[in-house]
């Protein structure tokens, strides 16, 4: 994307984020930002996703157990009562360093509980981890062995929340307690900070919206197009295209797991359907609507379906939708709606030659 | 010693030999050409010392190191770059874009620094920018910096190539049928480019099919045949060997050592064109 329209749409974000809430609160429907807020987080998978797929051209179904990953470490570890190292010296350094905190639960019980700061840094070295372990081998060879070895990844890591007692079983886990990123700023579900919220979650997508787009506009970006468009020739050139495969799927396991982690502070909780092969394909569906290698259309076509979808407007059918969106995708504009509709707009406009690009292939 | 040592390289894909015990040397500051018929494994050997294929046997020896059994990026670091014989262009990006991925192996700032523009990393991508612009002046194509690189005709598309190779530094500059698909007045063009690349300390390896091309460029030539060289030395002297014109002319010529001028119909010369597309 040209320069100009990217300084064009980091200028704009803020606006719309703000026009948003203000004409929410015009209209007296301030409580549909709990779901804008939830569907800006889901973003935040799609927009690692855009890296990962639209970029180094890399498969995964699996984002969606590592945004579980991320939450449901984040809740074990902030709801969990680990009164049991009380007066051990290594429970009382913990306590002492303030990673282990105590609370009072609904029923005035006093709970040991591991701080939601250090929760955070445990849920993204726990994702780390897992997403090297699958990766390493996955992407070493070429073709689709990333999608499958992910996919089953996501069926294992949802049968594993859904029989553990540990997470909860099929009720996941809920009263996640608030989670004081600042003085004065928390992440929490409490309708009193609903606005609050709603700038913390923004604020984050543009801040890694920025990052994302320096990263892409370097080095880094156009080895990630080198690897998706000829592997080979990239190798040859000097990209180690097997660690950059890697360090991207990390990088956007990373994103899912954090997204996890600020949706289950906010929601204050999580349940084993995130984790589903269904949220793991609905992303790829998003990825795939906001036209995979570009990273504006991606949040803005994931920020908009995710909250129809969380107002409930798709009803019953809400799978069946992403489901439908992905086949017309891929059979009909492969490269994502918003190109060739921006073409015909322009065509509409009377300008026919912008734009207008010989093909590929022809000598 | 030589730059570049192949010693007894073999690689077979299932029962067929491709290279079958190729030894060759590439001096440095020489443009030594490899010829041989369809088939005769040149590509193939060329695949090896890039590293896009490993050697099921033998040795490759760069600047003394061994680079036989290293990735093709450790290789492109080395200091061998390569083009390929279809030019392997990223067609996602613009011209300029392609050329700065050849620089990829003289920068260092990674996904850390590139995330949060460290300070040094936005200079540093100006000169990746610069010097790959420079490349582009260099193959005189740099007033199509901005065009899509699927958009240019298939000449360009070489000459791009090539300015992308050169962008990484390269001591060595491995061309894999650079001639073909272009037309006379472009040979003629790359020809003088690639003595320019020479000029400028760059050591190259040269497959090809045009003998013209390659017998008025190359200093040394080896000649493959069912992956076995055949014959090695000055143009002239590969030229008059009874055994290189048996291979590329048949039997009935062999021991003429006047062979290519004695084929009827082709006007007598002293660089001969046979195999050429």
């Amino acid at each position: 994307m040209p320069r100009s329209r990217q300084k064009l749409f980091l200028a704009l974000f803020p606006l719309v984020v703000v026009a948003a809430q203000l004409v929410m609160r015009a209209t007296a429907t301030e409580y549909c930002l709990t779901q804008l807020t939830m569907a800006v987080y889901y973003a935040i998978v799609v927009m690692g996703l855009c890296l990962l797929m639209g970029y180094a051209g890399q498969v995964s179904l699996g984002h969606g157990a590592f945004f579980a990953i991320g939450g449901y470490t984040s809740a074990v570890l902030t709801t969990h009562d680990f009164s049991v190292v009380k007066g051990t010296a290594w429970g009382g350094a913990l306590e002492g360093a303030h990673l282990l905190v105590t609370k009072q639960d609904l029923y005035g019980h006093t709970a040991l509980s591991v701080s939601p700061w250090a929760a955070f840094a445990a849920a993204m070295l726990i994702t780390f981890v897992i997403a090297l372990l699958i990766g390493y081998p996955a992407l070493r060879l070429r073709g689709h062995y990333l999608a499958m070895a992910t996919l089953g990844f996501a069926l294992i890591v949802s049968k594993m929340l859904l029989g553990s007692a540990v997470t909860g079983s099929a009720d996941g886990i809920h009263g996640v307690p608030e989670w004081k990123l600042l003085p004065g700023l928390s992440v929490t579900g409490k309708s009193a900070l609903r606005v609050q919220n709603y700038y913390i979650a923004c604020g984050l997508a543009l801040l890694l919206l920025l990052v994302l787009r320096n990263l892409l506009e370097s080095r880094v970006g156009r080895a990630l197009l080198a690897i998706h468009d000829r592997e080979t020739a990239a190798n040859a050139m000097g990209i180690n295209t097997a660690a950059y495969k890697l360090k991207v799927f990390v990088l956007s396991a990373l994103l899912a797991a954090m997204a996890g982690v600020f949706f289950t502070h906010y929601t204050g909780g999580i349940a084993p359907s995130e984790a589903g092969a269904l949220k793991s394909v609905r992303y790829v569906a998003l990825a795939a609507a906001g036209g995979m290698a570009n990273l504006w259309g991606v949040t803005v076509v994931s920020i908009a379906l995710n909250y129809f979808s969380l107002r409930g407007w798709f009803g019953t059918y809400d799978n069946a939708v992403f489901g439908a969106i992905l086949i017309l995708i891929i059979s009909l504009a492969p490269e994502g709606p918003l190109k060739p509709l921006g073409l015909w707009l322009r065509r509409l406009a009377g300008n026919r030659d912008t734009e207008r690009r010989p093909q590929h292939g022809a000598p | 010693m030589a730059l570049l040592e192949v010693s007894g390289v073999r690689r077979a894909f299932g029962g067929l030999v491709a290279v079958d015990g190729v030894s060759l040397a590439v001096n440095a500051g020489q443009i030594k050409g490899v010829i041989g018929p369809n088939g005769a494994g040149k590509t193939t050997l060329f695949n090896i010392i890039s590293g896009l294929l490993k050697p099921d046997a033998g040795q490759i020896t760069f600047k003394g190191r061994v680079i036989s059994g290293l990735k093709p990026y450790q290789i492109a670091c080395a200091g061998v770059s390569r083009t390929f014989q279809n030019p392997s262009l990223f067609l996602q990006m613009n011209v300029l874009e392609n050329v700065m991925v050849g620089r990829h192996s003289r920068a260092r700032w990674g996904f850390f620094g590139c995330g949060l523009r460290w300070p040094g990393q936005p200079r540093e991508e100006r000169a990746i920018g610069e010097a790959a612009l420079a490349q582009l002046d260099y193959v005189g194509l740099a007033d199509l910096a901005d065009r899509p690189a699927g958009a240019l005709p298939f000449g360009q598309r070489r000459m791009v190539e090539l300015a992308r190779a050169l962008a990484t530094e390269p001591e060595m500059l491995l061309l894999d049928e650079p001639a073909s698909g272009l037309n006379t007045r472009e040979k003629e063009d790359l020809g003088v480019l690639i003595r320019k690349i020479r000029d400028r300390g760059i050591t190259i390896l040269l497959v090809e099919h045009d003998m013209a091309v390659v017998m008025g460029l190359s200093d040394d030539i080896t000649v493959l045949h069912n992956g076995r060289p055949i014959a090695q030395g000055a143009p002239q002297a590969v030229q008059n060997d009874p055994r290189v014109v048996s291979v590329y002319l048949g039997e009935d010529f062999q021991g003429d050592g006047e062979g290519w001028e004695a084929l009827p119909g082709r006007p007598a010369g002293p660089t001969p064109t046979c195999c050429s597309r």
